[in-house]
């Protein structure tokens, strides 16, 4: 009954005092996003308005003034950059999930749960995202590289300009093979659609990817409790649904 | 200083913009004549599909070429029988989005050109006994030489210009697909904006100087009148 009462003061409070949080989200994480900021605005009543896209381009924006309070980034330099430059608050800097490449394509069956598909050199295109500004294109010429074969198939790589884009090439057909973000395409322990392999996380430097409030939103609530929410269980228990790691 | 990735991509623009620019004066010349001179109802239908790219996102007109230009669109699927294999990522998938993408501006100063010359000296050259051949390429094409000018120097700019389409379809690829446009976006993304302004202030001045030698020479095609 306490709790219940506890619950609904704070379901008052937060209606009373409903603000809304810019957040800027990396492309690779727009669907969990999604679902959090849902069950963030039925919690405490404050709205997180999102914007999806390459970490990279918000950094240049939010440098050049752009309004967001709130940026989850896809990499852990792009925040400690910013925390260096001192656009940020101090301290709230975390790593809120860890990315899993995946080999991905999407017809059913093409790609084995070993990745030996790509040792083939039987597809016309391999995607991937642009490696100078995505950890996920990065990660995957890591991978790439680990395994020896860069140089066989270097020819084929088309990069898309991030990792919702090389998604896209790879879901439309175009390419038949990509690396993508593993969220983009799996939940609740399997792949949503096409077929697989999951990178091991040794052949590539963890892609942590840390959120941190930026200076337009020291002043915000709605900014602090994002944050606090994130770090919930009810959060990463959706987190960790997408395939991403704590 | 542009390294020789940025050399190659301003290279691969000029490429692209030549063939392309070659391609529409050959497909563009017919259609804008028959939308000058038809008097058939279709003419309207012609004429707005024409113009259809002028209207439309590139992002639009890039996202439906990577639909039908792949394994499961008409086109694609067409490419792929004729042994082509896909178009996108591809340099004569640039080409075929390319030719789509600015063949208004190619087509218009065309047809504005014909349809100014009027019927008076088609008729007088085939009193004359000049063939309909003979008449167009003595007659029309002296007289609709600003249009010319001005339709060649649009589409090229145009394809110059072109970001929206190539980011779409085109991969990134170096030496194929990494035009300019595309080239000075990674810079900036990338934070490398010493490089991004010498390859966008180099195509800042390339285009002024392209369009002042215009407007010196040849006022007229600029006025849009003979």
């Amino acid at each position: 009954m306490k709790r219940l009462a506890g619950l609904l003061a704070l379901m008052a409070w937060g209606a009373a005092h409903a603000d809304e949080v810019q957040v800027a989200v990396a492309a690779n994480f727009t669907a969990p996003m999604q679902k959090i900021a849902a069950e963030f605005e039925k919690d405490t009543g404050h709205k997180a308005v999102l914007a999806f896209g390459a970490t990279g381009k918000f950094y240049a924006q939010i440098v050049n003034g752009a309004p967001f309070e709130v940026l989850l980034a896809a990499d852990d330099e792009t925040p400690a950059k910013l925390d260096t430059e001192h656009r940020t608050v101090p301290g709230t800097r975390f790593t809120y999930a860890i990315g899993k490449l995946v080999l991905w394509s999407a017809k059913d069956g093409y790609v084995d749960n070993q990745g030996q598909v790509l040792k083939t050199g039987d597809y016309a295109h391999l995607a991937l995202a642009n490696p100078k500004t995505a950890p996920y294109g990065a990660a995957a010429i890591e991978t790439l590289t680990k395994l020896n074969l860069l140089d066989r198939v270097q020819p084929k790589l088309v990069q898309g300009e991030n990792i919702a884009q090389a998604h896209q090439f790879v879901s439309t057909g175009n390419a038949p093979l990509g690396f993508v973000a593993l969220s983009q395409v799996y939940r609740d322990g399997k792949f949503t659609s096409g077929s697989g392999w999951i990178v091991p996380a040794n052949l590539h430097s963890p892609i942590r990817q840390d959120a941190v409030i930026l200076a337009k939103g020291a002043a915000n609530p709605a900014a602090k409790a994002l944050e606090g929410y994130l770090k919930s269980n009810k959060a990463r228990d959706i987190i960790r649904s997408y395939g991403y790691e704590l | 200083m542009p390294d020789a990735a940025d050399l190659a991509a301003v290279r691969l623009t000029l490429e692209l913009a030549t063939v392309v620019t070659l391609l529409l004066l050959a497909l563009g010349t017919p259609v804008a004549w028959w939308l000058a001179r038809s008097r058939s109802p279709l003419r309207h239908a012609v004429g707005a599909i024409v113009a259809l790219p002028l209207v439309l996102p590139p992002t639009v007109i890039g996202f439906y070429l990577l639909l039908l230009l792949g394994p499961n669109g008409p086109v694609g699927k067409l490419t792929e029988a004729l042994g082509i294999g896909l178009l996108p990522f591809s340099f004569g998938g640039l080409v075929l989005a390319s030719v789509c993408y600015s063949m208004p501006f190619v087509v218009q100063p065309l047809q504005n050109a014909f349809e100014a010359i009027g019927p008076r000296p088609l008729e007088v050259a085939a009193t004359l006994r000049a063939s309909p051949w003979d008449t167009f390429w003595s007659v029309v094409v002296p007289l609709a030489r600003p249009g010319f000018l001005s339709g060649a120097v649009l589409g090229f700019a145009h394809t110059v210009g072109e970001f929206g389409v190539v980011l779409m379809i085109g991969g990134n690829i170096p030496n194929k697909t990494r035009v300019v446009s595309v080239q000075i976006y990674d810079h900036v993304d990338a934070l490398e904006y010493a490089q991004a302004h010498w390859l966008a202030g180099g195509m800042l001045v390339f285009s002024f100087l392209v369009l002042l030698a215009l407007y010196t020479l040849y006022p007229q095609a600029v006025r849009g009148r003979r």
